[in-house]
């Protein structure tokens, strides 16, 4: 693969704090190898900027292979940038070309308020899962894993839904900010086992009230969160959603 | 103070049994007015904090991320050891035991290493219980598959996401414990201190990371479950923000370092590419189940992998240990891979790399799906896009993972890779009880010491780490809060913790104030580099004491001249590196005293001065059969304590996978 340099115009959403009404900044970056990831050229500005006495990007990201969830940068209009199934962090340079000029901006949605620059606040996630997203079983005397065989098809359908990493890139890039995507996902996950019958109806019920609580919006079935969704978690998770919720309103027990 | 590792009496496999018999509980209404802080919510800090909270302790549980759930456990990928033997195949408790002693090199302790063997398929039972949902065969049976350092098929997985779907389970776990109250979760808050009142923890000083304020938590007993160190060296496969700071200021208040220089160097991760390189992927053990390593024969060999014919390649695991092959052991690999590159064998532009190749896997693979089609002589391009396929169910992720970061397609060329630092099987010296030397703080997880020895299993990592948060910390703790059943909440208008959270804040100020040239980051990949080069795969004497001076001159330039733009009074991500950083330089000097003191090789620690003739570590067992517990004295100073190890089942001999 030919590796090659290039020099870029960013433009990049700063925002002191939550209040601050905030704006875009315009930067030159120079010299950027093709190699490097997206992360990496934010590093190499940051460290630009230090260097000329400014404040450096606040932005999330830790385990920078993919599989966190932390990053979240909204890349010229698409939530972790031009590469399918691919978090920012990697993404990488050689996506661009010399003379680009790049616009990022955090993550817009009402349930996840804008903290510093491209950092937002998505703990709206972390309750729609205390509402239910569990099974409850107390740490202690769980029976031999193998006495319930489980139904490989199933059990690889539920690992799918499993693998969503909890970005929000879904209701970055709904127009409705719906979190449906996230939340069917986690209901999927556990309704394909038989470990999460018991709870079956509660869980979807009690999630989908705290997801309306926390201000996300509905779904109008446009699909753009699983064309953005970094993992490729599947929009047949929220018609499983659907199905589960019509099933706990109507079914009237457990409730 | 001597060290106590308050190891039970009585048979090797009875003792967690008599233990868990004889310690002291606490009833459940004395539970309720019980506080208990974690630091951390990774394998280890989750499954704790969900499982007091579940007995009905008050927990609070502190992350820096902005959620539990990010924990960088949440980044492994292999899977988890459990002495289940659904395979049938020879496995046991004690050959797990046995394993894990023999691959840590005799550096751990066996009580310790035994019960971790014992609850391992307890483990499996709870995550299953849970939902996690591993691998399974089309009987609907859980699937297994080989780490190296073993010959039985132990491990359990979930495509190469395994760590992300423990964690999930166990952050599901918390959340509903959240949910009910019995945990209060601070997310994006970083532990800064310790606590101490008479001599026991009791409480911790926080920084709210968005706020910027200082927070004071009291608790009965804190519990850390920060994880590992080894982004000391800059450049490692931990997550950019895992760092050494809660364990560091734990030491500083008293609790003793154990083997502080015991790093895994992990074989197969992703080439560094260049200087702008933030941080290093690993490439998942589990695909030495079916890639094979190799070199070409011929030194400064520049031809593809693809030109380079089956005689002229130097499959040099297999050739070197027959018995284990490409799955030795990492210290192992790691060691023979630098080895062929010193050499001049290695491939790719740096010439710091070697092969790890599917070819031969991906043909297997496709023959056994003809022949499941009735094929029984397939053309080879039909056994090859079969192959394929299964390779990709197997190891997809991975596969994507390094198309995406190198730009090649491992299906088609084989992956260059090179060892890079991965876990520290040193940390915070504990007894039996996972407490440290200070009463009423405990470690868990990667940030203990206890059980890898000098060198971690693949696969054993996650086991630990729920081992210590479902199965022991539950018991331990009660041991001894049942003698504190009486200690009301202490208010934190306390004078210790006003002055411990004056010391942070003095702290602060200082690195604040002082408003130089160098970016923490810079003043990182400096210390990053003298760790790497001197006290990394190979070290010797000179080495280290050389890397002592430089590390001593750059504490002295970062307290001088680090740059931390911006003010503490909010979020400020160069002042959360900077606080981290300058614990980094402070711990890289212990682990070179340590690499220096301990004149043997063992596992990951390779003294270059230690070595048998074929260029094995060779252990120094008269002088060195202890643990180092280093206890802090001041700046550049720390006291070694000595525990020695006592072999009362296995039989420490010169280690083999030959």
């Amino acid at each position: 693969m030919e590796h090659y340099n290039m020099n870029l115009t960013l433009k990049v959403w700063r925002q002191k704090n939550a209040q601050d009404k905030g704006g875009f900044e315009t930067y030159q970056v120079k010299d950027i190898s093709s190699e490097m990831s997206f992360l990496e050229m934010f590093d190499v500005l940051n460290e630009q900027l230090i260097n000329e006495g400014k404040e450096p990007i606040t932005f999330d990201h830790d385990c920078r292979e993919g599989i966190c969830g932390a990053c979240s940068m909204h890349i010229n209009g698409q939530a972790h940038g031009p590469w399918a199934q691919t978090t920012t962090c990697q993404l990488h340079m050689r996506a661009y070309k010399d003379g680009d000029t790049i616009v990022v901006e955090p993550w817009r949605a009402k349930a996840f308020p804008v903290i510093k620059d491209l950092m937002v606040d998505r703990r709206a996630f972390d309750r729609i899962i205390q509402a239910g997203g569990y099974i409850s079983v107390d740490t202690g005397n769980a029976q031999d894993a193998n006495n319930l065989p489980i139904n490989k098809d199933k059990a690889d359908e539920s690992f799918a839904a499993a693998a969503c990493i909890g970005c929000g890139a879904c209701v970055a890039s709904c127009k409705n900010s719906s979190a449906m995507l996230f939340l069917s996902a986690k209901v999927a996950h556990l309704a394909l086992l038989p470990q999460g019958e018991p709870e079956r109806m509660s869980r979807v019920t009690n999630m989908v009230d705290q997801m309306d609580k926390e201000g996300f919006g509905s779904c109008t079935n446009t699909e753009a969160c699983e064309a953005e969704c970094p993992k490729g978690i599947s929009v047949q998770n929220i018609r499983r959603l659907n199905s589960e919720y019509i099933r706990s309103v109507f079914s009237g027990d457990d409730k | 103070m001597p060290l106590n590792s308050k190891i039970p009496a009585g048979q090797m496999a009875q003792k967690w049994t008599d233990y868990k018999d004889h310690c002291k509980l606490v009833n459940p209404a004395n539970k309720r007015n019980i506080e208990v802080i974690i630091v951390g919510t990774g394998l280890a800090g989750a499954s704790a904090a969900a499982s007091l909270g579940e007995m009905g302790y008050k927990v609070k549980a502190f992350c820096f991320q902005d959620s539990a759930r990010r924990a960088h456990s949440i980044a492994a990928q292999g899977g988890i050891n459990a002495a289940k033997n659904y395979q049938n195949d020879g496995d046991s408790t004690f050959r797990l035991f046995y394993d894990t002693i023999k691959g840590g090199d005799y550096r751990a302790r066996e009580a310790n290493v035994h019960r971790l063997a014992e609850v391992s398929a307890n483990i499996i039972d709870q995550c299953v219980a849970q939902g996690v949902p591993f691998a399974r065969e089309y009987g609907g049976l859980l699937s297994n598959r080989s780490f190296g350092g073993t010959q039985v098929q132990r491990t359990f997985y979930a495509a190469g996401q395994t760590g992300q779907q423990l964690l999930i389970g166990a952050y599901q776990a918390l959340e509903r414990q959240i949910a009910l109250g019995n945990v209060t979760m601070y997310d994006r808050h970083e532990m800064l201190d310790i606590v101490k009142i008479d001599g026991k923890a009791r409480g911790i000083i926080a920084r709210d990371l968005v706020s910027g304020k200082l927070e004071r938590h009291f608790g009965h007993a804190v519990l850390l479950a920060s994880g590992g160190y080894g982004n000391v060296f800059y450049l490692s496969t931990n997550a950019m923000g895992s760092n050494v700071t809660a364990a560091w200021k734990a030491h500083k208040k008293g609790a003793y370092f154990g083997n502080p220089c015991y790093t895994q160097i992990h074989p197969t991760c992703i080439p560094v590419s260049g200087d702008h390189q933030s941080k290093l992927t690993l490439m998942s053990e589990s695909l030495r189940n079916d890639g094979r390593i190799w070199v070409p024969k011929k030194q400064n060999d520049t031809r593809k992998a693809k030109d380079i014919p089956e005689d002229e390649r130097d499959y040099y695991l297999e050739r070197r240990y027959p018995a284990f092959g490409n799955l030795v052991p990492r210290d192992v690999a790691s060691r023979a891979a630098k080895e062929r590159c010193d050499a001049g064998y290695g491939v790719g532009t740096s010439k710091q790399a070697v092969f790890l190749d599917f070819a031969a896997a991906i043909e297997r693979y496709g023959r056994i799906e003809c022949n499941k089609q009735g094929d029984h002589n397939p053309a080879l391009d039909k056994a090859i896009t079969l192959g394929k396929e299964v390779v990709k169910e197997k190891y997809g992720n991975l596969f994507d993972m390094y198309e995406k970061i190198t730009g090649e397609n491992p299906y088609e060329m084989p992956m260059r890779i090179y060892p890079a630092v991965h876990y520290t099987m040193g940390g915070i010296w504990v007894d039996y009880e996972l407490m440290t030397t200070v009463p009423g703080l405990y470690a868990l997880g990667e940030a203990n010491f206890s059980d890898h020895g000098a060198n971690r299993l693949g696969a054993s990592a996650l086991m630990q780490g729920l081992a210590d948060g479902y199965f022991v910390i539950p018991y331990t703790i009660g041991n001894y809060l049942a003698d504190d059943i009486r200690t009301k909440a202490i208010p934190t208008d306390h004078p210790e913790f006003v002055k411990a959270e004056q010391e942070v804040a003095d702290r602060i100020n200082k690195l604040m104030s002082i408003q130089g040239t160098e970016s923490v980051e810079s003043m990182h990949k400096r210390l990053g580099k003298i760790m790497w080069e001197k006290c990394g795969m190979a070290r010797n004497a000179k080495g280290l004491q050389e890397a002592i001076t430089e590390i001593q001159a750059l504490r002295k330039e970062f307290w001088s001249n680090v740059r931390i733009p911006g003010s503490a009074d909010g979020m400020n991500t160069e002042l959360d590196k900077a606080n981290r950083v300058a614990d980094f330089i402070e711990l890289g000097e212990l682990m070179c005293k340590d690499a220096l003191n301990r004149e043997e090789s063992c596992g990951g620690h390779f003294r270059e001065e230690s070595q048998t003739d074929e260029g094995e570590a060779k252990r120094d067992d008269e002088k060195f059969m202890y643990v180092s517990a280093w206890e802090y004295k001041d700046i550049s100073n720390w006291e070694l304590h000595k525990e020695a190890l006592d072999y009362e089942i296995m039989h420490p001999t010169q280690r083999s996978y030959k």
